[in-house]
C-alpha cells in the first residue's frame, strides 16, 4: 500500500521515453467548466509523475497549477490522483503510472473531497486543516508538569509513532468514502492525529477527547470501515486502524456510551456471537438502537428505527427472504462448540490487559510462509513452523491498568495495547 | 476439488438464497463442500474493533478446524466481509510465531492448533484461480448474452491490496469483470463498483449509509446496467434489502436487481432462477430473467413476470 512504486530494474540507465499525460484543468475564477489537457513529455521511466507535470508546465503551458516542494515524499505537498488513485506525484514512477493507466495515457487529477483552487491544487485549509484543528492537535499536559522531562515507558511512545509518520498530504481525506457522502465526517487524517494524543501517556484528557469524538455524530463511529485511507496513505499510518483503536479504548476502557449507537452496536454484536456463535441479524439491529439485551428492542429508539425500516422489512417478509421464524430464532453452532467459543471469550476478555499486535511496529518474522500466494498449496501448511519454540507469549507479571491520573512510570501504564512481544 | 467451506452467518440468516445457490452451483463445478458447521462468526471487523486478540483467536479456531478437514485443498468462503476479517487475523497470526503460539495456547484446551499458511479463498478467487476462466467458460450452458452486469466488489475483498494478495499477477480486484465475461455477459463499469455499500454504518449514520447505497445503485442505473453482482452478502443487504429506503434517501427510482455471485454463475450453468432463490430478493430480478420463458438477457416486458 505504501510501497514506493518501484521502477523496473536497470531503469536508471534507461533512455528517456515519451509519456502521455492527461491533466484535469480547472480555474474556478474563470467561470469556465473543467476540461482535460493532453501533453506528451519525455523522461526516463523511473522519473516521477511530478517531474513529468513540471516538464509539461515548463515546455508547453506555464499556467498549469501544481503544488510541490521537497520532491522526496517528505513534505506532503504534491498529493494528486493518478489514474483515479491517490498518490504523491513525487513518489510515483512514470512506468508504474503508465502500467496503471486505462488507455496508455497517465490521467492526473486533483485530490477529491476538497474544493479545487486551480488545476491540481486543492484547498487544504477549507477541509483538511480545519478537521485537524477539530481534534485539538496538541498535548494537554498532565499536571504538574515535571521540572525536566516526562519519563514515559518506551513502548508507549513507539505506539504513537505510526500516527506521527503522517505528512499531512491529504491522500486519505481525498479518498474517504464516508466523507464523500458526509462531508462533516472528521475523517481519517484528523482521527489518526487524535490517536497521536489519545495514545500519549503524557496527555491529561484521554477521556474528554474520546467522549468528544464518540458523541459527535460525525466522529469515530461515522467511519465505514472501507480501507480506502489505509490504501491511500503513502506512509503506512493506517488511519482506519487508528480509528478502530480510538473506538476500542472509548468503549472498553472508558465505557463511553455514545448517542450514535456505536458502543451499543459493538456490545450487541459481541454479545450475540458469544451467546450463539453466529450472528442473529434480527436481534442485532434493535439492540444497536435500544440497548444490548433482549429487552433492547422495546426501547423507544428501537421502535422508531423499526418504524422507519418497515418498507424494507415488509418487502423482505413478502418475498420470503426473511421468515418470521428465522427472524425470531437465532441460529446457533453445536452446543459443545458454543461452549468452546464461550471459553475463548472468557479467557481473552478476562485478561487484565488487552493484547494488540501491531505489525507496523512488531514487523513480520523472517521469511514467513505466504498463505494463498502460489496456487496448489494444501490447506494445512507443512508443519515446519517451529511454533514459537520456547517462546512464551503469556504475559509475565501482568501490569494492571493504572488509573489515568497516576504518574508515568516504567510500566506500560497508559499503554493499554502493548505492541511488542505481547506485553513481555 | 474438496474445500473446507465457511458460509458465514448472513448467508444462513438474512440472505439464505446465497448459501442455497452455492450448494446448487458447487456440484456443477465439481466442488465438494465440507461445511465448517462448528465454526463461529468471523466478527466482521466488529469483534476485532472490540478486542483484537479475541477476533484472532476465534478465527484461528476456524482455521484450525479447516486444517482438520481431510483431503481439503483449501478453505473457501462466500462472503467478502468474512474474507477481509479472516485475512486480517491471518496476517497477524502468520506474521509472528510468538503471537501464534499465544493464540494456540487458548485453543489447546479443545485440542486445536492453527498452523501458519492456510489458504483461504472467496468463491470468486477460487473460480478464477483454481477452476480457471477457460474451464468455467466451457461449462456455461446458457451464456448471459446481452446481459449487462455491473460488478459490485465492495471493500473487504479489494482492500488493502497487500494483505489480500492483489497484484499484477493476481488482479483479484478485476476478477468479477473476468467472470462476467467468461459467463458471456457484458461488463458495465460505473463509479461505485469498488466503493462502500454503506452497510457498516447503517445503525450509526443511516442517512450516510443509504446515500452510499443509493448513489452506487444510481451510478449503475445511469451506466445502463441490467443488474449488479456482488461477492458480499452484507453489500447485498444494503443494496437489495435496503433499496426501497435508499431510493427515498437519494430521491430517485432505482429498481436495480442485485445478484449474489453464485446466482449469476448458476444462471449461466443452466440452473433456474427459482432454484437459485432469486425470487427471494427485495428487488425482482426481472431484467435478468424473463420468468415466462427463462431466456437470459431478455428484458421482461412489463407484466410478464408472473410468479415473482
Amino acid at each position: 500500500m505504501a510501497e514506493t512504486q518501484t521502477a523496473t530494474s536497470a531503469a536508471h540507465t534507461a533512455a528517456p521515453e515519451e509519456f502521455k499525460l492527461r491533466l484535469r484543468r480547472y480555474n474556478p475564477e474563470s467561470g469556465e467548466a473543467p476540461y482535460w489537457d493532453e501533453h506528451t513529455i519525455e523522461l526516463e521511466p523511473h522519473r516521477s509523475v511530478l517531474e513529468a507535470i513540471l516538464q509539461a508546465k515548463d515546455r508547453f503551458d506555464g499556467s498549469i497549477g501544481v503544488r510541490c516542494s521537497c520532491r522526496q515524499a517528505i513534505c506532503g505537498s504534491c498529493g494528486i490522483r493518478v489514474n483515479g488513485e491517490p498518490a504523491l506525484a513525487c513518489h510515483t514512477h512514470l512506468d508504474a503510472a503508465l502500467a496503471g493507466s486505462r488507455d496508455g495515457v497517465i490521467e492526473i487529477e486533483p485530490m477529491g473531497n476538497m474544493p479545487v483552487l486551480k488545476d491540481l491544487i486543492v484547498d487544504m485549509d477549507a477541509v483538511h486543516w480545519k478537521k485537524i484543528q477539530r481534534v485539538t492537535p496538541w498535548l494537554i499536559a498532565k499536571q504538574p508538569v515535571p521540572e525536566r522531562e516526562y519519563i514515559v515507558p518506551r513502548e508507549s511512545m513507539i505506539d504513537v509513532t505510526q500516527t506521527m509518520a503522517c505528512i499531512q498530504c491529504g491522500a486519505c481525506v481525498s479518498d474517504c468514502l464516508a466523507m464523500e457522502v458526509d462531508p462533516g465526517f472528521i475523517g481519517p487524517a484528523a482521527l489518526a492525529k487524535s490517536y497521536r494524543f489519545v495514545g500519549d501517556p503524557r496527555d491529561d484528557q484521554q477521556f474528554e477527547r474520546l467522549n468528544d469524538l464518540a458523541q459527535d455524530p460525525e466522529g469515530i463511529f461515522d467511519c465505514t470501515h472501507c480501507f480506502k485511507c489505509v490504501e491511500a496513505c503513502p506512509k503506512d499510518v493506517n488511519p482506519m486502524g487508528q480509528i478502530m483503536r480510538l473506538r476500542r479504548i472509548a468503549t472498553n476502557d472508558h465505557q463511553i456510551v455514545d448517542k450514535n449507537n456505536g458502543e451499543r452496536h459493538e456490545a450487541a454484536f459481541t454479545t450475540l456471537i458469544k451467546d450463539n456463535g453466529l450472528l442473529w441479524e434480527a436481534e442485532l439491529l434493535p439492540r444497536s438502537y435500544g440497548g444490548n439485551s433482549w429487552f433492547g428492542k422495546f426501547a423507544p429508539p428501537a421502535g422508531k428505527e423499526l418504524l422507519s425500516s418497515l418498507p424494507s422489512i415488509i418487502k423482505a417478509l413478502l418475498r420470503g427472504k426473511v421468515t418470521p421464524m428465522g427472524a425470531l430464532k437465532p441460529h446457533k453452532i453445536p452446543k459443545q462448540d458454543l461452549k468452546s467459543v464461550q471459553g475463548i471469550f472468557d479467557k481473552v476478555e478476562g485478561r487484565e490487559q488487552r493484547y494488540e499486535l501491531n505489525l507496523y511496529i512488531a514487523g513480520e518474522d523472517e521469511a514467513p510462509q505466504q498463505g494463498g500466494e502460489d496456487g496448489g498449496e494444501t490447506i494445512a501448511a507443512s508443519a515446519s513452523d517451529p511454533v514459537a519454540a520456547g517462546v512464551t507469549a503469556e504475559p509475565g507479571g501482568k501490569e494492571p491498568d493504572s488509573d489515568p491520573g497516576s504518574e508515568p512510570t516504567d510500566t506500560p501504564t497508559e499503554q493499554r495495547d502493548t505492541e511488542e512481544g505481547l506485553g513481555k | 476439488m474438496k474445500v473446507a467451506y465457511w458460509p458465514g452467518c448472513v448467508s444462513r440468516g438474512f440472505t439464505p438464497e446465497l448459501h442455497g445457490s452455492m450448494a446448487q452451483v458447487a456440484p456443477l463445478l465439481d466442488i465438494e463442500l465440507v461445511e465448517l458447521d462448528r465454526a463461529c462468526c468471523t466478527g466482521a471487523g466488529v469483534i476485532a474493533e472490540h478486542n483484537q486478540e479475541l477476533a484472532d483467536t476465534l478465527n484461528a479456531r476456524t482455521f484450525a478446524l479447516a486444517q482438520q478437514v481431510q483431503g481439503a485443498e483449501l478453505m473457501m468462503n462466500i462472503c467478502s466481509t468474512c474474507q477481509g476479517a479472516q485475512s486480517e487475523c491471518q496476517e497477524r497470526l502468520d506474521a509472528n510465531a510468538e503471537y501464534r503460539a499465544h493464540v494456540n495456547e487458548t485453543l489447546a484446551g479443545e485440542g486445536l492448533s492453527y498452523e501458519q499458511g492456510l489458504t483461504n479463498k472467496n468463491f470468486l478467487w477460487l473460480l478464477v484461480e483454481e477452476i480457471g476462466l477457460e474451464e468455467l467458460r466451457s461449462r456455461v450452458k446458457r451464456p448471459l448474452t446481452n446481459l449487462k452486469v455491473g460488478p459490485f466488489y465492495g471493500c473487504y475483498i479489494v482492500r488493502p491490496r497487500d494483505r489480500l494478495g492483489i497484484d499484477a499477477e493476481r488482479p483479484r480486484d478485476h476478477y468479477l469483470h473476468q467472470v462476467i465475461e467468461a459467463l458471456g455477459g457484458t461488463v458495465i463499469d460505473y463509479a461505485g463498483m469498488r466503493k462502500c455499500c454503506g452497510f457498516p454504518i447503517i445503525t450509526m449514520n443511516k442517512e450516510a449509509s443509504l446515500k452510499q447505497a443509493g448513489r452506487h445503485l444510481g451510478d449503475a442505473v445511469d451506466a445502463d446496467a441490467d443488474c449488479l453482482v456482488t461477492p458480499c452478502p452484507l453489500c447485498h443487504l444494503n443494496l437489495d434489502l435496503q433499496q426501497p429506503l435508499a431510493e427515498k434517501t437519494v430521491g430517485r427510482d432505482l429498481e436495480m436487481p442485485v445478484l449474489h455471485l453464485p446466482q449469476l454463475v448458476g444462471l449461466a450453468l443452466g440452473l433456474e432462477p427459482k432454484e437459485l432463490g432469486m425470487s427471494r430478493h427485495v428487488v425482482r430480478p426481472t431484467s435478468v430473467i424473463d420468468w415466462s420463458t427463462s431466456v437470459v438477457g431478455a428484458t421482461a416486458p412489463a407484466g410478464a413476470s408472473g410468479g415473482w
